[in-house]
């Protein structure tokens, strides 16, 4: 009652919807600037070019998207079956270490594609089906265990208890009253999980080799090499129609989450295991020594020569590889890195905290054009990183400036990765601040910046430093769109390390490993300052 | 006459929550708008702040137009039912805040926090979380937060309501204290008519968005402007004036306008009987017709003699 009479002053109060209309008119434009014209300059650029029907009717083509939907749809239930129990122990269980085990999870989901593709080549060197779905898997344990923790840890506890008052075993009420209430969690994440892998890149390319091929990587290869840009165009016609469905599915599962956040208790509902619950304990604890293993299988490689310990790699940093195979040094590049990623940050952090702001004030007044935009702002993680940067260098040259040989290129693919991420972050935070408190501010004279200021700003705070932060990993990391914008005098250091695998020379490898676990350290880093802020688990990340 | 309102209607697309209400009040005074949940009383109230637009009439204070004044520049004060206090500052932060906002210079400001929590009775209270407090101490540093920028005028939003009962009606004594120590113009809206006569000078009763009666609260409690006025301040048997040797059309009993009496004029058999706090209430049937009594301890079934309370007796119209 009182939420829906904040509601409708919000409207008359900022002299209506049309004002949030047109503020959500900002972010659409960046988005049809740096992404939709690209993307549609390429697809057009192929149909153009006649013979996209063939490519859609040929067989290979539907291998192709068979496989695709296949290995996402495998990664997608392990990464679910995984992070299941690493959610409960999250959100339910009151044990020592639990930051460890929240950092430990964290720590895949924002390691570069490639590095991931070459800790799994340690375990796995001639790659494989099950590799590659190990590894999408893998990065995405912490989606699942994140997204349905903030669900679980808010979920009031004594439905369960009732039920078990009411002669259900422990089993029977998870699966009767537990389940049912984490749906809608479980179904967001599903739907996030499966967009990843199914477009998924660097795993792909470096454990699938030429034998196995996704969308993705075929969109690469098709354009890179076999400049076959038809062909290219039907894959991501196809791509983008079924990004679009998962999409929409997406957006149903979070629409019916977010009734039930607000039914949330703020009672602290964390205890210590009992019983049974032991064995769930015990089974978060293998995933978590599971997807720690390949992080301490590349460190160790990246130690280890046929010759024995050395660091001859991490020495490599400092040169340009075996034989020129760069053309700037391993430590250039990750200068470089770290400098892109803090642009791209930069931009994703204006871009996605004023979207989450215009949604909030869209989602208050009830319009259809917040989910529009709300969907808007995901495409760019379902859409092949390689169309978008080919894109670039298609339409780019058309702007102001000589804007394709900008520096500028390669932060703003990367922030439209990282937008979303930042958007999902941010806005349960923003959302969950009670419009009165807002209104009181205003009463005791604020002006609407003003209470922007004191009251929204530091209660988001925290988790915008986080976003902030988780964007930057995974800006630091971003592999796709970056391999194909990035000039060759000014690579970031996953570009570097796919460069040096692809050459031969032990002390490439040894290189590639190193540079590795230099990026891994970076990241580690950066999560666990992240950690360190005790962000709500809110996010839907 | 300090805030004026006329004519103001309120229309969220096709409901209309408050229609064509004229009210004023005058400098120093406290009015309380009475009426049950959905009358469209906190909607006037937010009008008055200026958190809702009127699709008609005027806001005025000291005859000057508010419409184009927006909520940070009306020098309103507002408490909410739930205090909506600042998580993210202490008790001082939170008072502070509206003196903040005034520039007022950080030694008088610390001066006049100190000075209202000792009014509010939380002295002590400055450096403490907010999250930390109960129900009843967040509600009286909402008040200190919004007594503190000096208000020319003092909303209350259902102040009491999310307090349990004993608190509320401690808090209300005290509350009643403070604006009238402080001399402060306020507006309280409430379900509660305790509450209200508590608290109130002048009681303007709102039933689906109008006002349908305004007057001292003895006023409005003995003559009800009618039935359903009557009868959501607690009348529950309307009966002819006669019934109750009064010359008047009709009246409205509420269950303490008859008191089991051995010497009283009507007589009638126990139905029911409930304990409440401090008195036993009955139903008795008199003459066929079912009447509420209070009375001393009686056995359902006795018959017993009733005696007429005028107190407990209002007149309609």
């Amino acid at each position: 009652m009182a939420q829906a009479r904040a509601g409708l002053s919000r409207t008359r109060l900022f002299g209506a919807r049309s004002g949030w209309s047109a503020a959500a008119l900002l972010p659409l434009a960046f988005l049809a600037l740096f992404f939709a014209w690209p993307v549609l300059a390429i697809v057009t650029l192929g149909l153009d070019e006649g013979g996209v029907l063939k490519a859609l009717f040929s067989a290979e083509t539907w291998e192709l998207v068979a496989f695709t939907l296949g290995q996402a749809f495998a990664s997608t239930v392990v990464a679910i079956i995984a992070g299941l129990p690493v959610a409960f122990v999250l959100a339910r269980c009151r044990i020592r270490g639990l930051g460890l085990v929240r950092a430990a999870v964290m720590v895949p989901f924002v390691l570069p594609t490639v590095v991931v593709g070459l800790a799994f080549r340690t375990f796995w060197p001639d790659g494989g089906v099950l590799p590659i779905v190990l590894a999408n898997a893998f990065f995405n344990v912490a989606v699942v265990a994140r997204t349905v923790g903030g669900l679980w840890a808010h979920t009031d506890r004594r439905a369960e208890d009732a039920a078990r008052a009411l002669g259900a075993s422990r089993p029977r009420a998870f699966l009767s009253v537990v389940l049912p209430a984490l749906a809608p969690a479980i179904g967001s994440a599903a739907a996030v999980v499966f967009l990843f892998c199914a477009t998924s890149f660097g795993v792909v390319l470096v454990l699938g080799g030429s034998r196995y091929r996704t969308l993705e990587t075929e969109i690469y290869l098709r354009t890179v090499e076999l400049f076959d840009l038809s062909g290219a165009a039907a894959l991501s016609l196809l791509q983008f129609a079924a990004v679009l469905a998962v999409l929409v599915l997406g957006a149903l599962a979070r629409r019916r989450r977010e009734t039930a956040l607000s039914l949330r208790d703020r009672e602290e509902l964390a205890r210590r295991p009992s019983g049974g619950e032991w064995y769930v304990v015990a089974g978060a604890g293998l995933v978590v020594v599971a997807l720690l293993a390949p992080v301490v299988g590349l460190v160790t490689r990246s130690l280890s020569t046929r010759d024995g310990w050395s660091l001859a790699g991490y020495a490599a940093l400092a040169t340009r590889g075996d034989r020129g195979t760069l053309a700037v040094t391993g430590f250039d590049a990750a200068l470089n890195s770290v400098r892109t990623a803090f642009d791209a940050t930069v931009v994703a952090l204006v871009v996605g905290v004023f979207s989450a702001v215009v949604l909030v004030g869209l989602r208050r007044s009830g319009g259809r054009i917040a989910e529009v935009l709300d969907t808007a702002l995901m495409l760019p993680l379902g859409v092949s990183a390689v169309t978008v940067g080919f894109g670039y260098l298609v339409t780019m040259d058309a702007l102001p400036g000589d804007f394709r040989t900008s520096p500028l290129l390669v932060p703003l693919a990367q922030a439209l990765v990282v937008t979303p991420l930042i958007v999902r972050m941010v806005l349960p935070v923003l959302r969950a601040v009670d419009e009165r408190l807002r209104q009181a501010a205003a009463t005791l004279g604020a002006s609407p910046l003003r209470v922007w200021r004191e009251v929204d700003l530091p209660l988001v705070g925290r988790s915008l430093v986080a976003a902030a932060g988780f964007g930057y990993v995974v800006a630091l990391g971003e592999f796709g769109a970056t391999s194909f914008l990035a000039r060759p005098d000014a690579p970031t250091l996953p570009v570097v390390i796919a460069r040096l695998m692809s050459r031969p020379g032990e002390l490439n490898s040894q290189m590639a490993y190193a540079a590795c676990a230099l990026l891994m350290v970076v990241t580690v880093g950066c999560v666990l300052l992240i950690e360190r802020l005790r962000v709500p688990s809110s996010g839907e990340f | 006459m300090a805030l004026e309102l006329d004519s103001i209607t309120v229309r969220y697309g096709q409901t209309v929550a408050v229609s064509d209400v004229s009210l004023s009040v005058a400098d120093g005074e406290v009015v309380a708008l009475l009426g049950p949940s959905g009358c469209g009383k906190s909607t006037l109230l937010r009008t008055i702040a200026g958190l809702e637009k009127p699709s008609s009439g005027s806001v005025r204070w000291d005859s000057a137009d508010l419409a184009g004044v927006p909520v940070h520049r009306r020098e309103f004060g507002l408490v909410f039912q739930d205090g909506q206090l600042f998580p993210h500052r202490s008790v001082a932060g939170n008072v502070a805040f509206g003196l903040r906002m005034q520039k007022v210079e950080r030694e008088s400001r610390d001066k006049r926090v100190l000075s209202l929590l000792e009014l509010v009775g939380l002295e002590g209270y400055a450096d403490r979380r907010v999250t930390q407090l109960s129900g009843g101490e967040q509600q009286r540093v909402a008040l200190a937060r919004a007594l503190a920028p000096s208000p020319r005028l003092l909303l209350l939003d259902e102040p009491l309501s999310a307090l349990d009962r004993a608190l509320r009606e401690q808090l209300a004594v005290d509350l009643a204290r403070l604006l009238r120590e402080a001399a402060t113009t306020a507006l309280v809206v409430t379900h509660d008519h305790d509450e209200a006569f508590t608290l109130a000078d002048r009681v303007a009763i709102m039933s689906r968005g109008r006002i349908v009666q305004v007057g001292p609260p003895a006023e409005v409690w003995s003559s009800p402007v009618d039935v359903e006025t009557a009868k959501f301040l607690g009348c529950n048997k309307f009966v002819p004036g006669s019934f109750v040797g009064l010359s008047v059309g009709r009246v409205g009993l509420r269950a303490t306008a008859l008191r089991v009496d051995p010497a009283g004029p009507l007589e009638g058999t126990v139905l029911e009987r409930v304990h409440r706090r401090d008195h036993v209430r009955l139903l008795v049937e008199i003459d066929g017709e079912e009447y509420e009594a209070v009375g001393p301890m009686t056995e359902v079934g006795d018959r017993v003699r009733l005696e007429i309370d005028l107190d407990g007796v209002a007149r309609i119209g």
